[in-house]
């Protein structure tokens, strides 16, 4: 004796946020069960295990119907097959991208690729989420990728228009598509510190500031690649650190700047051409590929370290950087002034974000 | 050849890829009406096509436009091989042929397949321009309305009600067709498609007809039923109400703004000039000398006798079936001219049409089957229609012949209708249904040549045609039923319907009803309709009514006098003889007017009238029984199966009446039994909605007797068992509110006639002082229903009585359109179907076992509704229609379709004003939240002071501030839209300078500019979002207006996979099938320029599996009727709930 068959449809479609949770979570259906029965909505409704089963079931089905529809948002609001209220359809979509930041801090620079969806089993293991989710965050921000790569016009703006996301999910998204693109590396273990948080702050940072809809906000992939000429440009800094005289000058006048204002002055002074050394290199490295993957563990080694080392407090690096940036203002054979705010303004607030204490 | 039917083919979307390599598709569109096709041009690689083709123009004969749907098929373009199709659209184009339904076709259709299911929409328009046709002898019967809505629609009142139309047609299924075996599934599912829908588009057409030969304009409970007799082919029948109606001119001004349209057509009626109630009105009294008479009334069953007066059965074999049915030719014959009512030429419809009432004995009493006995028994009191009259002394006979004037010349004096104009439903008989099991053969198809032709030779005087033959079938059950009316005293039946069960090549039809005596008041002018064949008859009728009623005349003023002094009971008051009961009863005098008798307990397929007197609330009771029978073939299985019915019918019967005891209750509404018969079981379910009628007695309890009380234990088990009754009696009236009003004071005070009586009203008296304790002893055998246990039936019966669990706190239930006791709906509502499908796996099943499973299966169905539908409490499930089936040899498949409608819990007393601001917030609020158009909005309250004329003004204030999390998502967009329009007026006014102005601007251009509103919002909307449209089998929608009737929606499917696995098994498959059909059928009401159907009925859902060939198929036939409602809010301030405020001003009209 069993139920051969057993649905329900509603002419609006019925959805239980917190059924719908659990299956993104990647819940079996028994599991799922298991967790409502826990949850004492029995009690609450009188209802038997086996009622419970048979909405459960019933409302995992409805999703995977949906799920087609979840993959293409803007077909949510005019498809006709499902009667969904306006507030829910937004609910739906809103949860079905979210994404949980340990997940998405494993695969964040990585391509985007069949292969990388294969290792997903580890990502799995390593963050206790079920691998089922695993794969819908994977192929959430490939789709998104996809969808937005070959758009003009802002890339926050873009996912949200064509994926009905709210703004801070799609800035979240802006990030994941950014970094994908750069293929940053953000794996390496001396930046397993940093979250997901701090390099979606960074990403907004770069894509604002030093990519090609910084300048001109009609051409295509303008907030996905960095701007070549700005990059090209940024050679020019090297002056800073080739011409001897523009180095101790520049020195000099930081030490100046910062005499008595903190505690690790010595250290600063000592150390202040390594460090300007380390954060010029990087500007000037970056029209390689490869140097632009390498950013965030440049960073690090050239300056967090060095400067973590000495027991620095993100106010001395903050004091640092603000006067280190407008010292070289100061300078009076320094001629590339424009690139150089361009610059030090994300460097700066990129450090001062991944500067843990 | 007057019609032009115009379509255009604006644009696709959302197509399926159908060339792999590109991604993409290279679509046409085929547009076919009749055998004219037309093409578009392909828009090449696109999933988005935008054809914008040209209007491609057919002229047709309107006959073929009432048959014939539009047929729309979406191609992919192919050049080296055959164009694949995509998917069809059919459109039923019937809407735009009555003027006074929708104009035009226009919207987002989804195109459907057979096999994959919706494929991407298209969207369309079409337009009819229909040419004036003064042809006598046309076939086509345009700008006849029909209406799946069993009650007189809301935006029109009803001046004649003429009576039944029925028609079917018959066809080779094509699934049964040699083809069948070389052509795909896809072109044999659309085949049926096609098929169907030609057919009940004819169907329809040929009623239409009927219905404008009686003079009528509309037919109202229009119920179409297929017949998949596989084989032997297929039956496309219907059935409805003819009438004539008028449609509510001044819906829209303000005058009628105040007495809403919802107020149902009581009130409309009451201004009509026909309905004063001059002679007529002296006519409606007639009821009464009958009831002075005293007797009492019975539902037609009563448990305690065997006398089943609705279980007629015949079973009917192959081999007797010819000579039979002659007979039966020839007994109409016969009695036609002996019944002088009745005489007259025939009429141009049927030779048989007034084939007597008198009983069909000459005929139907030969069948061997066992149960003739039990459906003799009540009609040996009555022996024919004429004498019954005559027995019952010169009032009866003016009582009969008054009434039965309009109706006795009909055919059958049958209403689909469930509900009715007040003052229209007299007094109510009981239940009557009949039934009879046929054997199907292979439905007349010349090709097939002489194997057949035997049968068809005993209809010698006939074309041997086989609508005949199921026509003949179903005429005898329409007599039977007619006579079974007879035997109660009544000559009309309503809440008429009709249905089939089919195994294999057995098929039970069944027929069911409620006896009743109508008012003649809406069917005076009926002798018109059937032109001067009766005016000879109804002067003779006059005259000798005039003479019976000088005799009576003070009696039956006073009487009928006194019946409209209490409009609430006299439909309870018994319309037979008490001295010639149809069967015994015990009839008391009605509780609430003290004149009349009524019996103990009511049953009816009726709706609860809205002048009913209640106590407490009410409640869904089910019977439900499973029997085994043993496989059998042919003959041998038909007899089987007609030798078993009527245990099952008693069984159920008993079932109702001991789940109507416990809940206290003493009477049923919208009973609808169904017997379902699969290869070694039958399946019984009976649903019906309990009440306590004030007017009728209050039901004894229920006492358990065992018959060998020697062992101790086993007389403690009955105790036992008497204490878990009495407390469960107990809890249920506290549940459902049932506290009848003390009777003491009215005994005092009301002249008691006999002392009988006083006895009785003691005893009822003592019983409701203290009920627990003396339930079961104190009235002794009379009342208290004894079990008596030894009966292993008993032993079932009480087990099923306790399994039964009360609904969840908070839930109501019922399978009438409204429930007693709750009147503030809110709009909140959700209708849904579920379906589950049950293996029985253990194949030894005893019938209580079996019943078990069957029991729990419903029970557990319920249960699951109500979680599901947890956020709506408080709640009720409105007209929850059951219906099961076995598709085959170890499955039960149960089926529910209903409605969920949430209520105000605290405002049991409703005032009008309060309500509607409550109603309006919360519409309001829901609106907000889900509002796309803030802007909008805000002008809307920031115009304060001219809202404050339209009733809006009080929710202005608070409005951004009350924000609930709504459940309904009502149809905002057509609101806010409407919105815009009201400011707009707004704007207008200000210039005029006056609010009344204002107001009588607004409601000035009623249906082109609601028509144009809806247009509109699709327009805008188009790409962005999709009307919501919602749909519910009740015939309303609370807190609003219907303003327009856009047709009917009447709409097939058929659901074919290969790949059950892949889409999700059984359940899968069927969810999303249910869910593609409700999109369609929203898509067409949209496209029609509504925003929802209202008695969306689910009729057929056929599902068929082969899991190992990984394969299934589903069919799907629902209806409905598509409308345009307006919130009330937006009009007027207006008592927010439809049937109470009817029943306010019904009773008060009545009154005066």
């Amino acid at each position: 004796m069993s139920v051969e068959l057993d649905v329900f449809v509603g002419n609006t479609t019925i959805m239980d946020k917190e059924v719908y949770q659990l299956w993104l979570n990647g819940y079996t259906v028994n599991d799922a069960v298991k967790v409502r029965i826990e949850g004492g909505v029995m009690e609450e409704c009188e209802a038997s295990a086996e009622v419970l089963l048979s909405d459960t079931m019933d409302q995992f089905r409805t999703f995977q119907m949906c799920e087609r529809l979840l993959q293409n948002p803007a077909k949510l609001a005019n498809q006709l097959l499902f009667q969904i209220p306006p507030d829910r359809q937004a609910m739906l979509i809103e949860r079905y991208y979210a994404f949980d930041d340990d997940v998405v801090r494993e695969v964040l620079g990585k391509k985007l690729s069949k292969g990388t969806k294969k290792d997903l089993d580890d990502v799995s293991a390593k963050t206790g989420i079920t691998l089922k989710s695993c794969r819908r965050q994977f192929d959430n921000f490939k789709r998104v990728f996809k969808v937005v790569e070959e758009l003009k016009g802002p890339l926050v703006e873009n996912i949200k228009q064509h994926f009905l996301l709210p703004d801070q999910l799609a800035r979240d998204y802006a990030a994941i598509v950014f970094f994908a693109n750069n293929r940053f590396e953000t794996g390496k273990k001396k930046l397993q510190y940093l979250t997901f948080q701090d390099f979606a702050f960074c990403a907004g940072q770069l894509i604002n500031n030093w990519t090609v809809g910084a300048v001109d906000n009609m051409v295509e992939d303008m907030d996905v690649d960095l701007d070549k000429e700005f990059l090209q440009d940024l050679k020019d800094l090297k002056i800073l650190i080739t011409d001897k005289d523009l180095l101790d000058q520049h020195k000099s006048l930081v030490c100046v700047a910062l005499r008595g204002k903190t505690k690790v002055f010595n250290e600063m002074e000592a150390n202040f051409k390594n460090l300007s050394r380390g954060l010029v290199n990087i500007a000037a490295k970056l029209t390689n590929t490869k140097d632009v993957r390498d950013f965030f563990i440049d960073l690090v080694e050239k300056f967090i370290e060095p400067c973590k080392s000495d027991k620095w407090t993100a106010t001395d690096v903050n004091l640092y950087l603000t006067h280190y940036t407008n010292s070289a203002h100061i300078l009076d054979t320094f001629k590339h002034q424009n690139v150089w705010t361009r610059y030090m303004g994300v460097i700066k607030s990129c450090i001062l974000r991944m500067y843990h204490e | 050849m007057p019609g032009k039917l115009k379509a255009k083919i604006v644009a696709g979307r959302h197509l399926p890829v159908m060339d792999r390599a590109s991604d993409l598709t290279d679509a046409f569109v085929e547009v076919k009406f009749g055998n004219t096709t037309f093409k578009t041009d392909v828009y090449p690689k696109s999933l988005n096509p935008q054809w914008n083709s040209e209007w491609f123009k057919f002229e047709v004969d309107d006959e073929d436009l009432q048959d014939e749907p539009l047929q729309i098929t979406v191609l992919d373009h192919d050049t080296y091989s055959a164009n694949d199709a995509i998917g069809k659209v059919y459109i039923d184009i019937d809407p735009l042929l009555s003027s006074e339904a929708a104009t035009v076709i226009s919207g987002w259709f989804p195109i459907y397949d057979t096999i994959h299911g919706i494929r991407g929409e298209i969207n369309v328009l079409v337009k009819v321009e229909l040419f004036n046709d003064l042809n006598r002898f046309r076939q086509s019967s345009c700008g006849v309305k029909f209406f799946c809505t069993t009650s007189i629609p809301r935006c029109y009142r009803a001046v004649m009600v003429h009576g039944f139309v029925e028609e079917l047609v018959v066809n080779e299924d094509p699934e049964y067709q040699w083809i069948d075996r070389i052509r795909t599934p896809r072109a044999s599912n659309e085949a049926r498609q096609r098929l169907i829908s030609l057919m009940s588009g004819e169907l329809q057409r040929k009623i239409g007809l009927k219905v404008l030969e009686m003079g009528g304009n509309a037919v109202v409970g229009y119920l179409q039923c297929f017949d998949l007799e596989g084989e032997s082919g297929l039956v496309v029948r219907a059935i409805g109400t003819a009438c004539t109606l008028d449609k509510l001119s001044n819906t829209y001004t303000p005058a009628t703004a105040i007495n809403p349209c919802n107020s149902s057509p009581s009130k409309d009626i009451k201004d009509s000039p026909q309905a004063v109630p001059s002679a007529l009105g002296c006519r409606s009294t007639h009821s009464s000398p009958v009831h002075s008479a005293s007797s009492r009334l019975s539902q037609g069953f009563s448990v305690s006798v065997p006398t089943l007066l609705f279980a007629g059965m015949k079973h009917r074999h192959r081999s007797s079936d010819g000579p039979r049915a002659r007979q039966c030719r020839a007994g109409f014959g016969e009695e036609a001219p002996g019944v002088p009512l009745s005489s007259g030429p025939p009429t141009p419809l049927r030779a048989q049409t007034f084939s007597s009432f008198s009983p069909s004995k000459s005929y139907s009493r030969q069948s061997s089957s066992s149960d003739t006995e039990l459906s003799l028994t009540p009609k040996t009191g009555m022996g024919s229609g004429g004498s019954a009259g005559k027995e019952a002394g010169p009032l009866k006979a003016l009582l009969r012949q008054q009434t039965q004037t309009a109706l006795e010349q009909r055919e059958f004096p049958f209403f689909t209708l469930t509900s009715f104009p007040p003052g229209f439903l007299l007094h109510v008989g009981g239940v009557v249904s009949a039934r009879s099991v046929k054997l199907l053969d292979r439905i007349h198809n010349p090709a097939l040549g002489n194997t057949r032709s035997y049968k068809l030779l005993d209809w010698n005087s006939f074309t041997a045609d086989e609508p005949e033959t199921r026509d003949a079938w179903w005429e005898e059950i329409r007599q039977e039923i007619k006579s079974h009316a007879k035997a109660l005293g009544c000559h009309a039946v309503v809440g008429y319907s009709e249905s089939t069960s089919i195994c294999e090549e057995v098929c039970i039809l069944s027929a069911s009803g409620t006896a009743a005596i109508l008012s003649s008041r809406f069917m005076q002018d009926s002798a018109l309709d059937t032109e001067h064949r009766l005016s000879r008859q109804q002067a003779s009728v006059f005259t000798s009514g005039a003479e019976k009623g000088e005799g009576d005349m003070g009696s039956t003023a006073s009487l009928g006098f006194e019946d409209l002094m209490s409009p609430g009971c006299a439909f309870c008051h018994i319309p037979y003889d008490e001295l010639n009961m149809p069967f015994p009863a015990q009839l008391t005098y009605c509780h609430c007017c003290r004149r009349y008798k009524v019996p103990d307990v009511l049953f009816t397929t009726i709706d609860l009238p809205t002048e009913a007197n209640v106590t407490g609330k009410g409640c869904l009771i089910q019977a439900r029984l499973c029997r085994t029978k043993k496989k059998a073939q042919g003959e041998g299985n038909a007899t089987a199966i007609s030798n078993l019915l009527p245990f099952l019918e008693y069984e159920l019967h008993t079932q109702l009446m001991n789940k109507l005891k416990l809940r206290s209750m003493n009477a049923l509404f919208g009973l609808r039994i169904q017997i379902s018969v699969g290869e070694n079981m039958l399946l019984g379910l009976a649903s019906a909605t309990g009440v306590y009628l004030t007017a009728l007695p209050s039901p004894g309890g229920i006492q358990i007797a065992g018959k060998t009380p020697s062992d101790i234990t086993y007389e403690q088990h009955i105790s036992n068992m008497q204490k878990k009754i009495n407390d469960t009696i107990a809890k249920n009236k506290e549940l459902y509110e049932i506290n009848p009003p003390d009777l003491v004071e009215e005994v005092i005070g009301s002249p008691i006639p006999e002392p009988r009586q006083r006895s009785r009203l003691f005893r009822s008296h003592s019983e409701s002082s203290d009920e627990v304790s003396e339930l079961d002893l104190s009235h002794g055998k009379k009342d208290a229903f004894v079990l008596e246990i030894d009966d292993t039936d008993a032993v079932e019966d009480i087990h099923s009585l306790l399994t039964d669990a009360p609904t969840p706190p908070g839930f109501y239930s019922c399978n009438t359109e409204i429930m007693p006791g709750i009147y503030n709906w809110t709009s909140a509502l959700q209708m849904f179907t579920s379906v589950r499908v049950f293996r029985l796996s253990n194949v030894n099943l005893t019938n209580q076992g079996l019943n078990k499973v069957f029991n729990d299966l419903c029970e557990n169905l319920l249960k699951s509704l109500y979680f599901k539908l947890r956020s709506m409490v408080p709640c009720c499930l409105c007209h929850v229609n059951f219906t099961v089936a076995v598709p085959e040899d170890e499955l039960i498949q149960v089926a529910v379709t209903a409605v969920a409608m949430s209520f105000d819990k605290d405002q049991t007393q409703e005032n009008g004003r309060q309500s509607i601001d409550k109603n309006l917030m919360k519409a309001i609020t829901e609106n907000e939240d889900q509002l796309q158009f803030p802007l909008e909005l805000s002008a809307e309250s920031s115009s304060n002071p001219l809202n404050s004329a339209k009733g809006l003004s009080e929710v202005s204030g608070p409005l951004p501030s009350a924000r609930a999390p709504s459940v309904d998502y009502s149809s905002f967009t057509d609101r806010c839209s409407s919105w815009i329009e009201q400011l707009r007026l707004k704007a207008h006014t200000i210039r005029c300078g006056s609010i009344k102005t204002m107001s009588s601007l607004e409601k000035a251009s009623p249906l082109p500019e609601g028509r144009s509103r809806s247009l509109r919002s699709n327009r805008s909307y188009a790409g962005s979002s999709v009307t919501v449209v919602k749909m519910t089998p009740l015939s309303f929608i609370p807190g609003t207006k219907i303003i327009k009737y856009l047709g009917i929606i009447n709409m097939f499917f058929i659901r074919e996979t290969t790949s059950l696995r892949e889409e999700g098994g059984v359940s899968g498959f069927l969810h999303s099938f249910i869910a593609e059909v409700f999109a369609m059928v929203r898509a067409h009401v949209a496209a029609l320029g509504g925003n929802a159907v209202v008695s969306y009925n689910m009729k057929e859902c056929v599902f068929m599996e082969n899991p190992n060939k990984n394969q299934a198929q589903c069919l799907i036939n629902v209806s409905g009727d598509a409308v345009i409602f307006v919130r009330e809010s937006e009009l007027e301030a207006t008592p927010p709930q439809p049937h109470s405020a009817s029943a306010q001003t019904s009773s008060s009209g009545e009154g005066t």
